[in-house]
């Protein structure tokens, strides 16, 4: 995980797209569930977003609970903007 | 269950409100085709649904379908932000805004409240895939 504080617009943006590749190959493999290319794309994608979402947790706040950070002296969950408002994702 | 993670699935960011569009949008929120109803269609279908890969779609895109609702709601929320009474009279909006000022509430374009009749689950896969092909077939 990198230590310089990334660009917030550009960590959203890749989130989103990883994001949408991993949700997109889930349905296919809902029918498909043996085929080995979409395993690994899965696999590869569900890799790339997870290690996504727990640095957007470090810089800007938790996008999801699993990257809800105990080291906080707050629960910072309620304090980024809900995604519908301005400065939300 | 359920999780919910804080981000839209594409962002939705306007800048100009419009309460005349909004009212027009609204029906993709509340309506007959709307995702509320396409989401509860696919969430109510799967417990009889015999076959483990069609359950499992049926989960996975009544979740999206979720998440598509929460998409068009941004956008009316972002479209009727800050209204004066001036833009609510104008544009048509104050029959909405009577009832829910600038709260979203699912309904239709005419003003049909959502209802659950607009999808059916009968626990038969043929009928139930067969009306979510129409279903799905008209925001396709």
């Amino acid at each position: 995980m990198s230590e310089q504080k990334p660009c917030r617009h550009e960590l959203m943006e890749w989130i989103n797209i990883v994001s949408f590749a991993v949700d997109d190959v889930k349905l296919f493999l809902d029918t498909h569930p043996c085929n080995a290319e979409a395993l690994e794309y899965f696999e590869e994608f569900k890799k790339q977003r997870v290690q996504a979402l727990k640095e957007y947790a470090k810089f800007y706040g938790p996008l999801t609970l699993d990257t809800a950070s105990l080291c906080e002296d707050h629960w910072t969950w309620i304090h980024e903007p809900w995604p519908w408002q301005e400065g939300g994702c | 269950m359920w999780n919910y993670e804080k981000r839209l699935q594409y962002p939705v960011k306007i800048t100009q409100t419009n309460p005349k569009i909004a009212q027009v949008i609204i029906s993709q929120f509340g309506g007959p085709d709307g995702e509320l109803a396409a989401s509860m269609r696919y969430l109510s279908q799967r417990y009889t649904m015999p076959y483990n890969e069609v359950t499992g779609i049926l989960t996975d895109i009544g979740t999206e379908e979720l998440a598509h609702m929460e998409m068009i709601c941004a956008i009316i929320h972002q479209l009727t932000r800050d209204l004066t009474p001036e833009q609510i009279e104008k544009s048509g909006f104050d029959k909405y805004y009577v009832d829910h000022t600038l709260a979203l509430w699912p309904q239709s374009a005419g003003g049909t409240p959502w209802t659950a009749t607009y999808f059916q689950s009968k626990g038969d896969p043929i009928t139930d895939l067969h009306e979510d092909m129409a279903a799905d077939g008209t925001i396709l």
